[in-house]
């Protein structure tokens, strides 16, 4: 139990860290790879509360796809560079004290709820889906490929239309690059191609090209 | 103290939340950032929804932690594309210009 409790409290004060880093960093890059190590430290806490499965897909998926993909966004788009203006604006705005203590009021309003909250006493008898004996992994199995079978198909669906959209809203045409043209290719027939000319005799066959 | 319960984990869900809605509202750089902001704050919903499904014991806020897992990953990449073509197109991503629609 004080292992549980130490390693809890490592672990939070990690992502807490460097979820303040990810918004205060100068540097772009050093905030990618802040939320790295946020999500790293987040699905230690999901494998060590027992979540086995989400905190393995939480690495692959946060840090294998969409840090990388935050990654290589930015050095892409070369804002490396710019650096942070955090705290002086160009021109003297007041919305940063504003905007603290909108949060702050957020932050507090979040603890005593928390704080404040207790169980219904009858919600644990009121389940419907049992932890089982089986492992994390099994469990999830079981439940995710019967009784939510058609959401987890919407979520591919979801994906495949993200992934179709990121392609149309990215591609664009360039001038002056030679592509192959299908259509062309397929429509053109033998009138277009071939031209049979009877040759005259001492005079040979002028060539266009 | 040493008896780790619900309450840590909302507090630390809380904490990331307010987090990134405060990166959010004072963020005077790119608009990239911002879209971190969101990813802490779809994680803190994880988080949350993670420590009720083990306290509770029921499986429902896993299955969901993974359906906003999918959805955090389709938003992530649509907006890295709408910001990839807004560079193409306007040389900059700087919150502080991005002032068109004020008019």
């Amino acid at each position: 139990m004080i292992a549980h409790a130490i390693f809890f409290y490592i672990f939070s004060f990690i992502a807490v860290i460097s979820a303040i880093m990810v918004t205060v960093s100068k540097n772009t890059v050093h905030s990618v790879f802040f939320l790295i190590l946020d999500f790293i430290s987040i699905s230690c806490l999901f494998i060590m509360i027992g979540a086995e499965f989400l905190g393995m897909i939480m690495l692959i998926v946060y840090v294998g796809a969409v840090a990388v993909l935050f990654l290589f966004v930015v050095m892409m788009l070369n804002v490396a560079h710019q650096k942070n203006t955090f705290f002086k604006s160009t021109h003297g705005s007041r919305h940063i004290p504003i905007g603290l203590l909108v949060s702050l009021i957020i932050f507090f309003e979040l603890v005593i709820v928390v704080g404040g909250w207790k169980y219904k006493p009858d919600l644990i008898n009121s389940i419907s889906l049992k932890i089982s004996e089986v492992s994390n992994t099994h469990s999830i199995g079981y439940v995710l490929y019967t009784d939510y079978i058609h959401l987890f198909q919407l979520s591919g669906m979801i994906l495949l239309v993200a992934m179709i959209g990121a392609i149309i809203l990215t591609y664009r045409k360039r001038e002056g690059l030679k592509r192959q043209s299908y259509f062309s290719q397929i429509s053109r027939e033998k009138s277009d191609g071939v031209n049979l000319v009877d040759v005259e005799k001492n005079k040979g066959v002028k060539i266009d090209v | 103290m040493f008896e780790i319960g619900l309450g840590h984990y909302l507090t630390l869900g809380a904490v990331i939340f307010t987090i990134g809605v405060v990166g959010i509202f004072l963020n005077r750089k790119n608009i990239i950032v911002i879209l971190m902001s969101i990813e802490l704050i779809l994680l803190s919903v994880n988080i949350n929804l993670v420590s009720f499904s083990i306290f509770i014991n029921d499986l429902s806020g896993q299955i969901f932690t993974l359906f906003i897992l999918t959805v955090a990953a389709a938003e992530a990449a649509i907006g890295l594309a709408i910001i990839v073509v807004y560079y193409r197109n306007a040389g900059t991503i700087r919150v502080e210009e991005i002032d068109k629609l004020k008019g």
